[in-house]
């Protein structure tokens, strides 16, 4: 096999990293705010379970988490959930390995809504009470204080330690091995498996690192677009 | 002409009761000034003034009507909301937006709060421009200009303390509350700041100052109210409280120990 044929192969995995990282992104940033939002309730049965379901996730391996979402449905419920999204994709689309796909976003989406979860909150609760106050004395609503007045505050505060999750989830993705999802180490360890070539399973590394470059430089980009105030 | 009058404001936080029948009447104009040791309450009332706490007991009346009744039904948020704009309240920390320039600082609260307006649609362009024209008219009075399209962080303590008490003005309040305006700055920025409550006298703002400058209290305000363990104990002219005849033995021990 060519040097380009591999990475060709090599791209195919990569595709499905990128389609966790994307999914993940998308689900997990608007999914963590309801959950922090949870876990600074007033009612104290609200917080109370936002908080021991954060610890959960969190405490346990994400590995653990994607083998129990894809196992789980068919063990313990006795239905095949993943299996039919599977069948379902493969006759309509001819798409492979969907239902361990799913099983891989779920996953990922509720485990990564939990770390922003976190970090919204400690955004949130940085912001001193003067600045509610302040929005309060001048006649705003609550909603107004949030939105035009605390919000963009606790972006500028959450870009570094978001950043930090970002560049983790892009490496985190390998982790849909376990299940048997063709994502980018899979497919290196397919090749030394059927074609006895262990350097691509080296070379993977090239396109975590290009792409984690380019996440950084983007990254760097935002937060020097927000270091225009200090707060 | 009086233009607010307080009776029987009680507050406690917990088993600590910090306002125990606060009374007292302002007229239209008037400059007061609070003083006191910290611990006192003075903070409290203001922030009682401002709808920032709810008292436990007591009631407010502006302009001879009544604003607030502890023993009435509780007022919804709108209805809090409304009550809170008669009062401005320019806080110790400044506590500007830091996200926006000291113009939209100034302007951010008028302009939602015109955007509520029935008619707002048909008249935004009048509405806009009558808000920017007096946010540019409050920085001309603060002295502050220049820093028109500045972000806070880049301005020192008093012209930070100076935007705050333009924004506060923004609205167009009854009754312009400062709690403790100075206590953040050095001495040297204190004066401009100062300066600035001064020339609002003058030109008769109804204005409460919670405020440690002994200085100012006895030039500036025209009334002092000197509160102890969560009452009034002095209530009269700043020539009497700072007169060599104050005839409350509390107070001029206080004073005295601040002025050394």
């Amino acid at each position: 096999m060519s040097f380009w044929s591999i990475t060709l192969f090599l791209w195919e995995g990569f595709r499905i990293s990128l389609l966790i990282f994307a999914v993940t992104l998308l689900v997990g940033i608007p999914l963590g705010l309801p959950i922090s939002f949870c876990s600074m309730s007033r009612v104290r049965p609200i917080r109370c379970a936002a908080k021991v379901f954060v610890w959960i996730i969190r405490g346990v391996p994400l590995m653990l988490q994607i083998f129990i979402i894809y196992y789980v449905p068919g063990l313990v419920f006795n239905y095949q959930l993943f299996g039919r999204v599977d069948k379902y994709f493969l006759l309509n689309y001819g798409i492979q390995d969907a239902g361990r796909i799913v099983a891989v976003l779920i996953a990922f989406a509720i485990n990564y809504a939990c770390y922003f979860s976190e970090i919204y909150r400690g955004g949130i609760e940085s912001i001193s009470k003067g600045q509610y106050e302040a929005g309060q004395v001048l006649g705003m609503t609550k909603k107004q204080i949030f939105f035009k007045v605390v919000l963009l505050q606790v972006i500028k505060r959450i870009v570094p330690p978001m950043s930090n999750e970002i560049i983790t989830l892009i490496k985190d993705t390998a982790l849909a091995n376990c299940i048997m999802v063709a994502e980018l180490i899979k497919q290196a360890n397919t090749l030394a498996a059927t074609k006895a070539l262990i350097w691509p399973l080296f070379y993977t590394g090239v396109f975590y690192l290009l792409f984690v470059g380019i996440l950084t430089v983007l990254l760097g980009r935002l937060e020097k677009k927000l270091s225009y105030f200090s707060s | 002409m009086e233009l607010l009058k307080i009776e029987n404001y009680k507050k406690s936080f917990g088993a600590t009761e910090v306002l125990k029948g606060i009374g007292f009447s302002l007229d239209r104009g008037e400059t007061l000034a609070i003083i006191g040791s910290s611990g006192s309450g003075k903070t409290t009332l203001l922030r009682c003034l401002n709808f920032l706490e709810t008292p436990d007991e007591g009631r407010m009346y502006l302009d001879g009507k009544l604003l607030f009744d502890a023993s009435g039904p509780r007022a919804g948020d709108a209805e809090i909301r409304e009550k809170r704009l008669r009062f401005g309240l320019v806080f110790q920390n400044f506590n500007l937006f830091p996200q926006y320039t000291v113009f939209e600082n100034l302007c951010l609260a008028p302009k939602l709060l015109a955007a509520e307006r029935p008619d707002y649609r048909q008249k935004k362009e009048a509405y806009l421009a009558e808000i920017e024209e007096k946010a540019t008219g409050l920085l001309d009075k603060v002295g502050l200009t220049a820093k028109r399209d500045a972000y806070p962080c880049s301005l020192s303590g008093g012209q930070q303390q100076r935007v705050a008490i333009a924004r506060a003005l923004a609205n167009s309040p009854d009754i312009l509350c400062f709690d403790e305006p100075t206590s953040a700055l050095d001495p040297e920025l204190t004066a401009e700041v100062l300066n600035v409550l001064r020339s609002l006298a003058s030109e008769n703002m109804t204005m409460i100052v919670v405020t440690h400058e002994m200085k100012f209290a006895a030039e500036v305000a025209s009334r002092v109210i000197f509160m102890d363990e969560g009452v009034i104990a002095f209530d009269g002219p700043s020539a009497e409280a700072f007169g060599e005849n104050c005839p409350n033995e509390r107070l001029k021990s206080f004073i005295g120990s601040i002025e050394k």
